[in-house]
């Protein structure tokens, strides 16, 4: 009993602090409550829920050797020690998505994000990545396609492979509109960011040839070399020549990064990616672990509300209410389809004994969780009246300080056209309004609180670009990255009704693939760019319903399994939250699909548009028919992506209950578990 | 303290993937003694090239 009692103790100041932040009305709640809910709760789940999954459910044995072990080849299978393989898995689970979630979602307050991030990451998210390094752990580290192939047959295993890659296409599209969001009209901040491209290239050279493999000296160049770089940029922003040649609109950024996605790609990986990857992962964990001292030093008060009036849908960041859209807005933090991807890929292979499965899986994405709650925390710590102009649309606030401060004032949150002015000021940028897609935000709140710790306010600008930098730098990794992985695998894709297509010695297969992923991202990055509402408000939904669905579609894998090994009676661990996503993703694909609000359905918006285009009116945003035609073409499309996203994850529904029932029919496991005697034997 | 920062520095590496050579050396003497393995050179450009190369999955959002 009296090992329990410093984790009696934790849950009550949880407990505590989490009634602190639910019940407090009227008066300012310090950030540090949410802080110390979040981590309270998160221990107290580490220590016996994920404890409970390893010995029952998942029944761990750290005798059984891991893949590391069986099939030690010193590359790929390597037995890694468990603090080391925490950090990578860590850095490959934690990008833009946990950041920028729940800044998105803080228009509905503070108090149901930080709600839905521990709840979610302890009951959804953390299983979810933990089953499936588990699964994946006991059969070679197979990836997740693989998976699905093995447990529920080839064709679940075609279906997820391919919505999986059409998940892909949009997280692309989306991460590549939020550097767009943040990089339109800024010469300080565009020439930051193309300055790591001659810089990466730099480091690219010196790892390869100079100094092979020296990636600590290489990176701490790197640094001074973005360090200089965002020094300089203030000069080059307001340098008559040169600032006008670094201020691109949205649209021209669109196509830039659309070229830049194409060659990036298809360029060896030493000269540009890898070193890129190195600073902005580098530059990623420091970032974050300096919000999370930042954060703790500065107690800030949170000054959003706790809920606010837009729960009930009509908000101006993104359009439904809270149920079900909170749930799919705040993915990656609370539970994110992704990591299966990654806990499905390396590291697995790297994993020395069944024993570390659990800091691993269910630890990295508590980390993770944390991460989404400092972003909420930054959200929530700026004025109100700041959040809302810089997040609201053009076309619900208008373009000028003016327009922007009364429209924001009467949604009920008061703030002065000179405050507006002043914080545009202050970071260095010629305008904060309609600044949508959560980076500009959480840079503004970055460089509050890292100008309190350091510098003070003449630092502000310097933060602000700072936190840009690094939120570009590594969405532009991503997208390099991405559209590699997308190759291949649209290239598997293809390889099923062209067999020749999978061939890797002739380059034609591959720059096919390449063109017609890029294709994919950009038009729907285009879409988004030139969406009148801000292209955010169309675009994060549908990732995050397809993020979701992911989500789902591992947690049923895991179902599938654990009826497999027959284990149903501990199923409920995975049918809980797998039910839960369902709902969430289903009831918000429908809605995206069918509701007759123009403002929340596609459908609805396209008819809005069609039938006054019909009659000859042209409404706004749109300014001429050829702009009309292009919303209602634009909503089809994403309405037949929604449709295509509810069929997959409905037939992997339809897989999983065969699988179950069928497990159910037999008397003994049919879970298709490697032997550790036959992988030896290989 | 050297201890803390071998560690930090194996830590940094494996965040980007890139190899630890001892243990390529030791698996290599223990398991294919008599090859020559790759040198410290070869196996960072083989491991950027399998990590980066885009059949891994790429990294999260």
């Amino acid at each position: 009993m009296a090992r329990h009692i410093p984790w009696i103790l934790i849950a009550i100041v949880g407990a505590v602090a989490l009634a602190v932040v639910a019940v407090s009305r009227g008066e300012a709640v310090n950030a540090l409550w949410i802080v110390v809910a979040a981590v309270s709760s998160f221990l107290v789940a580490y220590r016996y829920y994920a404890l409970y999954i390893a010995r029952h459910v998942m029944r761990l044995d750290p005798a059984q050797p891991t893949p590391a072990i069986r099939r030690a080849d010193g590359m790929d299978y390597v037995a890694t020690d468990r603090t080391v393989l925490f950090g990578h898995h860590f850095a490959a689970i934690a990008g833009a998505g946990p950041l920028v979630g729940p800044v998105l979602a803080a228009q509905m307050g503070y108090l149901p994000g930080t709600l839905w991030i521990i709840a979610g990451v302890v009951l959804a998210g953390a299983v979810q990545d933990f089953m499936v390094l588990f699964i994946s752990m006991r059969r070679d580290g197979k990836s997740l396609g693989e998976l699905i192939r093995m447990e529920m047959g080839q064709v679940a295993g075609t279906i997820a492979l391919f919505g999986a890659f059409m998940i892909m296409v949009i997280i692309l599209a989306v991460l590549a509109l939020i550097v767009v969001k943040a990089l339109a009209e800024s010469p300080w901040g565009m020439f930051t960011v193309a300055a790591t491209v001659p810089l990466a290239i730099f480091m690219g050279v010196y790892t390869r040839w100079i100094r092979p493999g020296r990636i600590g000296e290489v990176s701490v160049l790197g640094l001074v070399g973005l360090l200089a770089a965002i020094v300089y940029g203030q000069s080059i922003a307001q340098s008559p020549f040169w600032g006008p040649a670094f201020t691109f609109t949205p649209v021209q950024l669109c196509w830039i990064l659309i070229g830049y996605g194409a060659v990036a790609s298809v360029l060896p990986v030493w000269l540009l990616l890898a070193p890129r990857d190195y600073l902005s992962t580098f530059l990623k964990i420091g970032a974050i672990a300096a919000l999370a001292i930042g954060i703790v030093i500065m107690a800030p008060p949170l000054k959003m509300h706790a809920v606010t009036q837009f729960v009930d849908g009509g908000g101006p960041v993104w359009s439904g209410g809270l149920f079900p859209f909170l749930f799919i807005t705040i993915a990656c933090g609370a539970v994110s389809g992704f990591h299966a991807l990654i806990a499905s890929g390396t590291t697995p292979k790297l994993i020395a004994s069944e024993g570390d499965a659990r800091i691993i899986g269910y630890g990295a994405m508590l980390m993770e969780a944390f991460v989404a709650i400092m972003a909420l925390v930054g959200a929530s710590i700026l004025d109100p009246g700041i959040y809302f102009t810089m997040n609201s649309p053009a076309a619900v606030i208008g373009t000028d300080a003016a327009s922007a401060a009364a429209a924001v004032t009467s949604m009920g949150f008061p703030i002065s056209s000179d405050l507006i002015l002043q914080t545009a000021k202050d970071v260095g940028e010629h305008s904060i309004i309609s600044r949508a897609g959560g980076a500009p935000t959480l840079a503004v709140a970055m460089a509050e609180i890292f100008s309190h710790v350091v510098g003070g306010p003449a630092m502000k600008a310097f933060w602000y670009h700072f936190a840009i930098l690094f939120e570009a730098l590594f969405i532009l990794t991503a997208v390099d990255a991405g559209t590699r992985a997308g190759r291949f695998m649209l290239q598997d894709l293809i390889a099923l009704a062209v067999p020749g297509f999978k061939d890797t010695t002739s380059p034609i297969p591959g720059f096919v693939a390449t063109g017609l992923c890029v294709a994919a991202w950009g038009f729907f990055l285009h879409q988004g760019v030139t969406d009148p509402l801000g292209g955010v408000n169309t675009l994060w939904p549908v990732f995050g319903i397809s993020n979701q669905m992911l989500a789902a579609i591992a947690l049923m894998l895991a179902t599938a399994v654990l009826f497999r090994m027959k284990r149903d009676r501990y199923a409920w661990v995975t049918m809980a939250p797998t039910a839960w996503l369902l709902i969430c993703t289903v009831s918000a694909g429908w809605l995206k699909l069918f509701s007759a609000d123009a403002k929340i359905g596609f459908l609805a918006h396209a008819a809005k548009f069609s039938e006054a285009a019909g009659r000859g009116e042209v409404l706004a945003p749109a300014k001429s028919m050829a702009e009309m035609e292009k919303i209602v073409f634009n909503d089809r499309i994403d309405a037949a992506l929604c449709a295509i996203f509810l069929a997959v994850v409905l037939s992997l529904l339809f897989f999983t209950i065969r699988t179950c029932l069928a497990a159910r029919r037999t008397d003994r496991p049919t879970a298709q578990e490697i032997p550790a005697a036959m992988a030896a034997a290989e | 303290m050297s201890a803390f920062l071998t560690r930090l520095r194996q830590i940094a590496r494996a965040m980007v993937g890139a190899p630890d050579y001892d243990a390529y050396l030791r698996h290599m003497r223990e398991h294919h003694p008599g090859t020559s393995p790759l040198s410290e050179t070869q196996l960072f450009r083989e491991r950027q090239e399998a990590r980066y190369g885009g059949k891994n999955g790429g990294k999260c959002c």
